[in-house]
């Protein structure tokens, strides 16, 4: 698909807040509100724009700590369909938040997200070794997170300019 | 009983009006939930890896004076760099010194061609700077003022009419602090041509040129027959968010770079290294920053130009720089009025148009180098402070 300049750049701005409205996005980009409809409207269409998403941070609520895990699995490939047979069976459990097919030593990098270390190791065990095709599987647990998408969890963002300046 | 005169400031110096943003910035010392679009500086924070060039120096032991001119390895990067970009080359070692800012530049480009009575024709609206400098070097400036009927762009006509036996140069900031207008390549051509009719010098103040939003930027040195008599300024304070580091760059040729070099070396002796190391690291890998920060700029830049439009507070499209011009004639207020009032019943400071010469009457300088949510709520406020009025 191709899109053009303008197109991207939107996606760029939405990217980095999906609460901009139309008319704020309009004046940015120095099109009219109904333009700027369409242009949203086609990423959406097109699956361009997926979803828009908050980042939430969870360490910071009582009762929401969260583990999360990075599993490098060794998959053998099947004919035909290559990777993407055993991704779809991997991707298809709810506490797997993310699949990649990866270069180097390994081939997919899976991030499980669960309630308790139990909970995480209760799923590489019985599901997720047991999918046919996975040959092996590394378990990293995530201890602290710096900086997620291109955002610092907590960035010390004042300005420190002063006031006024020529 | 010793005399005591009644002051030991000379003449030159008493005389001398401070410059009008002060009191701006006192007034809200104390004031808390405050948005300021007063300021003359990127909302961004210098790259990382030009922050780490300056501290792997540091820890390698780069403490000492470089050349009077700057790290020839720096000189050099300039040099390939204003090739490349503005399409004018310059010798590394004798047409360009590294300055303590793009305002120390200007100041010993003005001690340098200057002799007492010489008159400099500043266009004004301009930086607070200028007039005051050529009046410390001994010169008179002569002021031409710029109308919003012409976007803030001055006519060579005007040169035309201000030039005397006395005129030296052309002073000229493109694109301008606080109009955000910027010459177009025919517009630069016509004001050479006075230039070169009345053998003038033109110091161009450049220090805005990567932060273009619409068109090519043009130098005056790249114009035909113009290297010889341009003082090209530039910096790295504004396109790489670098202004404290106080790092600055003049070309010009051989005769009046050695000219402002002696002044340099006597008044500074060298840029601080550090920011020299930073500097070049800059150069050398700072343009996808300075790309990021110019569209995240151009996207600011027209929600602020079509709020304020909407607002009431008609304003042109500035192409360059990072500064909104409105006017504010409608409220029927001048413009320090309306400044005060606006910080003290909205807290959201502008600059009075006035601080940067009388042409600026009228019209307060919003600067949209700060975030999209900052500006938001800043032109909610302005939008009810006019509405209430």
């Amino acid at each position: 698909m191709k899109l053009t300049a303008t197109e991207i750049e939107v996606a760029e701005i939405l990217e980095k807040d999906a609460r901009l409205t139309n008319d704020e996005l309009s004046k940015m980009m120095n099109l009219s509100v109904d333009q700027i409809h369409q242009i949203v409207k086609k990423l959406e269409n097109e699956k361009v724009i997926v979803r828009y998403v908050s980042l939430v941070d969870w360490t910071k609520i009582d009762g929401h700590q969260d583990v999360t895990a990075m599993i490098d699995v060794k998959v053998t490939p099947k004919r035909d369909v290559g990777f993407d047979d055993v991704a779809e069976r991997i991707y298809r459990h709810r506490e797997v938040k993310s699949v990649y097919l990866m270069s180097g030593t390994y081939d997919l990098s899976v991030q499980v997200e669960g309630q308790s270390v139990n909970e995480v190791a209760h799923f590489v065990t019985q599901k997720l070794s047991t999918i046919d095709g996975v040959i092996s599987t590394t378990t990293h647990f995530v201890l602290k997170k710096f900086k997620h998408d291109g955002t610092v969890y907590d960035s010390d963002d004042r300005d420190k300019r002063i006031v006024v300046s020529p | 009983m010793m005399a005591i005169k009644t002051s030991y400031l000379a003449k030159n110096v008493r005389t001398l009006k401070p410059s009008g943003i002060r009191k701006f910035f006192d007034a809200t010392t104390g004031m808390t939930d405050v948005i300021s679009l007063g300021v003359g500086e990127p909302d961004f924070v210098t790259p990382w890896n030009v922050r780490e060039a300056a501290i792997l120096s540091l820890e390698d032991g780069y403490t000492s004076y470089t050349a009077n001119a700057g790290m020839i390895e720096l000189r050099e990067a300039i040099a390939k760099y204003v090739d490349d970009y503005y399409c004018v080359s310059y010798n590394p070692e004798h047409e360009i010194t590294v300055t303590v800012g793009a305002s120390e530049a200007i100041d010993i480009a003005l001690r340098a061609i200057l002799d007492p009575g010489d008159e400099v024709l500043v266009v004004e609206p301009c930086f607070v700077s200028y007039a005051p400098l050529v009046t410390l070097a001994g010169g008179v400036p002569v002021i031409v003022e710029t109308e919003k009927e012409n976007d803030f762009k001055v006519q060579p006509e005007q040169f035309e009419a201000a030039v005397t036996d006395r005129t030296k140069a052309i002073m000229i900031c493109s694109p301008n602090n606080p109009t955000g207008s910027m010459l177009s390549k025919i517009e630069m051509e016509r004001i050479a041509d006075v230039a070169k009719k009345h053998d003038l010098l033109i110091l161009s103040d450049e220090i805005y040129a990567e932060l273009v939003y619409d068109d090519l930027y043009t130098s005056f040195a790249a114009l035909e027959g113009m290297k010889e008599r341009t003082i090209l300024v530039s910096g790295f304070s504004k396109d790489l968010a670098m202004t404290g580091w106080r790092l600055g760059f003049v070309c010009a040729p051989q005769e009046i770079s050695q000219g402002m070099l002696k002044i340099h070396q006597y008044a500074i002796m060298c840029a601080s290294t550090m920011a020299q190391h930073a500097g070049l690291e800059g150069l050398r890998n700072g343009r996808a920053d300075m790309a990021d920060m110019r569209k995240s700029y151009r996207q600011r830049r027209n929600y602020m130009v079509q709020s304020l439009n909407e607002i009431g507070l008609p304003c042109h499209k500035p192409e360059g720089a990072f500064y909104t011009f409105p006017s504010i004639e409608a409220t029927g207020m001048n413009s320090e009025t309306f400044a005060t009032r606006l910080l003290q019943e909205e807290r959201v400071v502008v600059v009075p148009g006035n601080a940067f010469g009388d042409s600026g009457e009228g019209h307060v300088r919003c600067s949209y180098a700060t975030s999209m949510s900052q500006l938001q709520e800043a032109m909610k406020r302005m939008c009810r402070f006019v509405e209430k009025l």
